[in-house]
């Protein structure tokens, strides 16, 4: 078998006495599209945001391409390449849209504030560069009529898709997405899940994501990854998924 | 080639046409200025500019970067003094240091003006780059309160440590070396860097930590070193100032760079729109001419028979009120977030033109 892309072992974050999350082990291969869902409150955001760095796991371990990346801080293992979207939207909402896709390539310019301020050097070509990825990017994402506008006046599945967008100018090799088509009609969730897929597809990215609406997950994915209460319950195929007692059990109750 | 991006480019040419023509009448202003305005116009115009350097560094980590710091009298003494020590000559330096003689490689040292204004920049910058590591700790009204601190700390050193500053006697009888070019030179290349800077990646990334710095990160930002950049380019510039406004008034002391210093920059740069480097430079402007103007009201004069006998301090209550009223009405001050731009001038001007033409 070949290296993990991501591998988590025994991942567990505690918050005082609340086990956030609790042993979480998961591994994800190159090419793969994988769900983590559970019921709200069991741990998905949290698994999220200890991969990433935004909080600091108490146990276990995060590799990365097999590299130990446990506890590095979020601009860290966004530069080793793992690019996430956040649950409750966060834009730079004063800033335009183009701006807000370009300020994801901020770690790949190669020019010094000095060649910024005299203007030489390497500073015109990467500023061209940087704009015309972000600009590839809006076009992608069908948002590039609105690129002059401030990303606090798109409507709320467009400041979606540009959460994408920016995550995308990252140029990573995982993409985290944390409920991407929630508040979305079931219309704008389709034409988003064959976008999606066309990504995954045409830039071989890796994707996990978390999502609520289960048509789209079981959609989408091609195996999930199910937890609940902190812990993991399952794991499989969208057909094993739906079947599994224990996660029937999780989302309608035990005596449901 | 972007839709977007196509007619923006076309401007460019005409764009660098005008405002090279704009830094040519302003370059003229200052040389008819220089040879025929009084000694007191001049004045005001060297303070107006030292105002604007102030402004516009201060709003580049405060409106910019989003960092509520109120560091700029800290920088600007630390600046003045490094340059005043550095300007006097050793027989200056023996006469003025007579509690405790100067500490000797101080005692003998003495540049011309522009090596110490940029020795002022460079050793204020170096002080921000390390009070950065444990100011940026914090954040928000912490930072505020540490970077208050600062000041304080600058104060009391400046008037206990005697062999190199000469404590609260401060430092008297400095060359007046700060004239028209000096100072307005200083302030366009100080308008210019940061100009240039906030439209750079560098300036991207530094709103992006502004507007949400757990996004930022989750970007590849790493939102310390770039407050730590907003924080020594501020410094930089703020120990220029330091150095143009110390030869200025010629005299410099501990108790003249109190927090009242820093507390008008905070005005001028929330009157002018916090984040917009424009809006400093406006609110600068009328915040050192307005407040000469102000004088006015506090000399008697006559006005339709009535004598008014002029109450001083009214300069001050007036003040007060315009500042109201600004809050008021234009909360985000005068320019918000918009900076100026040629097209959007000439968009303006017409939108103007067209309203006065329906009101005939």
């Amino acid at each position: 078998m070949s290296l993990a892309l991501l591998e988590t072992q025994g991942l567990s974050v505690t918050f005082g006495g609340l086990k956030a999350l609790n042993g979480l082990d998961l591994q994800l291969h190159q090419g793969e599209l994988i769900g983590l869902i559970g019921p709200n409150g069991a741990g998905k955001t949290t698994a999220f945001n200890a991969i990433t760095g935004r909080v600091r796991p108490t146990k276990g371990r995060v590799l990365f391409q097999g590299q130990e990346i446990t506890a590095w801080r979020p601009y860290r293992t966004a530069r080793i390449g793992i690019a996430r979207t956040f649950q409750n939207i966060r834009l730079y909402d004063d800033l335009t849209v183009l701006e807000n896709v370009m300020v994801a390539s901020h770690c790949s310019i190669r020019y010094s504030f000095v060649e910024a301020i005299v203007g030489l050097g390497r500073f015109r070509s990467d500023e061209q560069k940087i704009r015309e990825k972000a600009e590839q990017l809006l076009r992608l994402m069908g948002l590039i009529h609105a690129a002059g506008e401030k990303a606090s006046s798109l409507p709320y599945g467009g400041q979606q898709k540009l959460e994408m967008a920016r995550a995308l100018a990252l140029e990573p090799k995982l993409l985290l997405l944390d409920e991407p088509v929630a508040g979305m009609n079931p219309m704008e969730t389709r034409e988003f899940g064959e976008l999606l897929r066309r990504i995954h597809l045409d830039l071989r990215l890796t994707i996990l994501l978390i999502e609520h609406d289960m048509r789209f997950v079981m959609g989408v994915c091609q195996k999930i990854k199910v937890i609940d209460h902190g812990a993991p319950i399952a794991w499989g195929n969208p057909e094993e998924i739906q079947k599994n007692p224990k996660v029937i059990a999780a989302y309608l109750g035990d005596n449901g | 080639m972007s839709v977007e991006a196509s007619p923006y480019r076309a401007h460019v040419v005409r764009d660098r046409v005008l405002s090279a023509a704009s830094l040519g009448v302003l370059l003229l202003f200052l040389w008819y200025a220089d040879s025929h305005f009084s000694p007191y116009s001049i004045r005001i115009l060297n303070v107006t500019a030292i105002f604007i350097i102030l402004a516009v560094s201060y709003n580049l980590i405060n409106g910019v970067t989003g960092q509520f710091s109120l560091e700029p009298n800290a920088f600007l003494a630390l600046g003045a003094y490094t340059s005043a020590i550095l300007t006097l000559t050793p027989a200056e330096k023996a006469r003025t240091f007579i509690i405790e003689p100067m500490i000797w490689p101080l005692s003998d040292i003495a540049v011309s003006f522009p090596v110490s204004l940029v020795a002022a920049g460079l050793v204020t910058a170096f002080m921000a780059f390390l009070m950065a590591i444990p100011v940026f700790r914090v954040r928000g009204d912490y930072l505020a309160i540490v970077t208050l601190g600062l000041g304080e700390v600058i104060q009391v050193l400046a008037n206990n440590l005697v062999p190199v500053t000469n404590g609260s006697l401060g430092l008297k009888g400095l060359h007046p070396y700060t004239n028209l070019w000096w100072a307005w030179g200083t302030c366009i290349f100080t308008v210019i860097c940061i100009v240039r800077l906030v439209n750079s990646s560098y300036g991207r990334a530094m709103k992006a930590v502004r507007e949400d710095e757990t996004a930022a990160e989750a970007m590849g930002i790493n939102a310390f070193w770039t407050k730590t950049l907003a924080f020594t380019l501020s410094g930089f510039f703020e120990g220029l100032a330091g150095g143009l406004l110390a030869h200025l008034i010629t005299t410099i002391s501990p108790s003249l760079f109190t927090f009242f210093f820093t507390f008008n920059l905070l005005i001028i740069i929330v009157v002018g729109g916090l984040g917009s480097t424009t809006g400093s430079v406006i609110a600068a402007v009328l915040f050192s001419l307005g407040g000469e103007w102000l004088r006015a009201v506090e000399e008697p004069f006559t006005i339709f028979g009535y004598t008014y006998s002029g109450v001083p301090g009214m300069r001050m209550v007036i003040f007060s009120v315009i500042l109201i009223l600004v809050m008021l009405f234009a909360r985000q001050g005068l320019m918000g977030r918009n900076e100026f731009t040629w097209q959007g001038f000439f968009e303006w001007t017409r939108g103007l033109a067209a309203k006065i033409r329906r009101q005939e």
